[in-house]
């Protein structure tokens, strides 16, 4: 038996989260959190880590020379870095509206990224 | 002159909803006055997620917290004019504004919301030695640079400061292939949310160096490198640990303050603490009829607040213009022993909601007890296992126990180790 001490980030509170795994680094138990999502973070947290994605990306045609885009879900922490060379190669023609895919599953992750403005 | 029932000046997050709950509650003529060429506010640049968990239970990025408000906003009856600066607020309630289509703009409100936000504080407010090179700036200045005008200020990068916008920047140019070398942060402790440490800094790998600062900067057209140091307690760099890191940027991210410009020529009484207005619950200043929210009142971290705060505001303002008044005195709150500030500073016994008392505290405090007094009687007393000033809290304070307070009793925030 061990324990990890985390910081939920589910939510800009951040309650400090206590995780105990066994010794097949499986999770025993979480506390620490104030509500359940905080409870799934550190258990995916402790075995396949995640983050939501941000970044721009160029828009032909607009007043605005970039618009803002999203992972529409998280996306494998260690693929943050790929993702980013991915997103910086699109270029999209306005008009851009929010929730548009602006590159679909990217690299097969199952996720799309989608703008988070309109341009 | 323009009539209005109300006129909201600044279309930021708090400007936004203070008028959409105002046209809920009823008011008919509702104008309001933005700067900027869209409505918005700072969340416009604020691409990263985090936005909305309380209020909308979705993670949301800045631009589209923002046009969830935008587009109720347009659906309704309000009269916005983008592009307008506001100049002046009279004491009479005339606001006097400037744009490009109407040229100089006078108009006469019932109420007034003052809703401006707030800036950073510039270089010139720290003594850092050296010349003016190019590659100085503010993270609010960078994180426009990146997200609205799509370009990087630079590739090797020092932030001063660990406020949240220097550690989202952290992240932000690091993602775009620049090479983030420290954040330095002057205090013991960091003043940004702990996801943002965590999501920003540790990720990547970045060193965030407590207690410690920039003394010196180099290079003369263009920024070549900076010298830090450690502090002692007293905040002074101690003799011996200068080291130079090379670098072509240097972010500052050391406060916001309140942007009161116009308050104070409205006659509006400020708090020095928070460098923002003093309010009652529905948020209305020491003017009858002027109310505030968001940035302008106090520095928020998490939006969320804002909106619920700045819905307080337009609530108000509506009552204010159905000429209701609440009666039976009131009330002023303190904060004492660790907690430096404590909104709203005034409270209506005759209030007819529960209030929640916002705060933040000036250091980092463990295991102690949080308790609202009045005299000798203890109101609210709650086990807090960790506050810190990067954070604000709050607690709710009955509308029933308010009502049972003697007129023109002071109510004191503090704290007590367990
Ligand atoms: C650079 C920066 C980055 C930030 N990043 C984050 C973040 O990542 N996450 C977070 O939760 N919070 C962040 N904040 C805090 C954020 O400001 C608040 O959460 C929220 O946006 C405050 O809303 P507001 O409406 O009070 O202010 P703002 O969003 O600043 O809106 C104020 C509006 O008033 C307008 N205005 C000001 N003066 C006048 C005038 N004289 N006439 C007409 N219009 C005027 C301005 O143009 C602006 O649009 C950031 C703040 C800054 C300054
Ligand atoms: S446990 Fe819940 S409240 Fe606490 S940080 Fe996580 S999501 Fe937020």
């Amino acid at each position: 038996m061990k324990t990890k001490e985390l910081i939920c980030v589910s939510c800009p509170i951040g309650c400090a989260v206590t995780v105990t795994l066994d010794d097949n680094n499986e999770v025993v138990s979480v506390t620490g959190n104030t509500c359940k999502r905080g409870d799934s973070y550190a258990r995916q947290e402790c075995t396949h880590p995640e983050r939501m994605l941000t970044s721009t990306v160029k828009v032909i045609g607009s007043r605005l020379p970039v618009v803002p885009v999203k992972s529409a879900k998280p996306v494998p922490k260690e693929l943050l870095l790929d993702c980013m060379q991915e997103i910086n190669r699109v270029t999209v023609q306005a008009p851009v509206h929010i929730g548009d895919v602006v590159l679909a599953n990217i690299l097969n992750t199952g996720v799309d990224i989608v703008a988070t403005n309109n341009a | 002159m323009l009539q209005y029932d109300l006129v909201v000046v600044g279309g930021g997050p708090a400007g936004m909803a203070a008028a959409l709950q105002a046209h809920e509650d009823g008011v008919e003529k509702i104008l309001v006055l933005e700067r900027a060429d869209t409505l918005g506010g700072i969340l416009e640049q604020c691409i990263h997620t985090g936005f909305g968990l309380h209020y909308f239970g979705e993670e949301l990025s800045g631009p589209e917290y923002a046009a969830r408000f935008s587009e109720a906003l347009y659906k309704t009856n309000i009269d916005v004019k983008v592009d307008t600066m506001v100049l002046d607020i009279s004491a009479d309630n005339v606001v006097t504004a400037v744009n490009n289509f109407d040229g100089l703009l006078t108009v006469k409100a019932a109420a007034v919301v003052l809703a401006m936000g707030c800036r950073e504080r510039p270089r010139g407010a720290l003594s850092i030695a050296g010349s003016r090179a190019s590659g100085i700036m503010t993270a609010g200045t960078a994180q426009k640079y990146v997200n609205i005008d799509g370009y990087m200020p630079g590739k090797t990068v020092v932030i001063l400061g660990s406020g949240d916008i220097g550690l989202i920047m952290a992240r932000r140019m690091t993602l775009e292939g620049a090479k983030v070398k420290a954040v330095c942060e002057l205090m013991p402790y960091s003043g940004g949310l702990t996801r943002n440490i965590v999501q920003c800094l540790e990720d990547f790998g970045i060193p965030l160096r407590l207690s410690c600062t920039v003394i010196q900067t180099h290079g003369k057209e263009r920024l070549e490198g900076v010298t830090v140091a450690n502090v002692d307690e007293h905040l002074q760099p101690i003799p011996g640990t200068e080291e130079y890191i090379p670098c072509d940027t240097l972010m500052l991210s050391v406060g916001l303050i309140p942007e009161n410009e116009l308050s104070k020529s409205a006659g509006v009484a400020l708090d020095p603490v928070t460098n923002g207005l003093v309010v009652d619950e529905y948020r209305e200043t020491s003017k009858k009829g002027v109310f505030a929210c968001g940035n302008v009142l106090q520095v928020h971290d998490l939006v969320d607040y804002v909106t619920e705060e700045s819905k307080l505001a337009g609530a108000g303002a509506a009552k204010f213009i159905r000429g209701e008044k609440p009666a039976g005195g009131t009330v002023t709150t303190v904060g004492e022993n660790g907690v430096r500030y404590v909104v709203p500073q005034r409270i209506n016994r005759a209030t007819d909601k529960d209030v929640k008392l916002y705060f933040r505290v000036g250091r980092v405090l463990e295991n102690v007890t949080l308790t609202v007094t009045c005299g000798e009687e203890t109101l609210i007393s709650r086990k807090k296992r960790k506050m810190t000033p990067g954070e604000m809290e709050y607690v709710t304070l009955k509308a029933s126990v308010l009502e049972k307070l003697p007129e023109d009793a002071k109510l004191v925030v503090s704290t007590k180790e367990a």
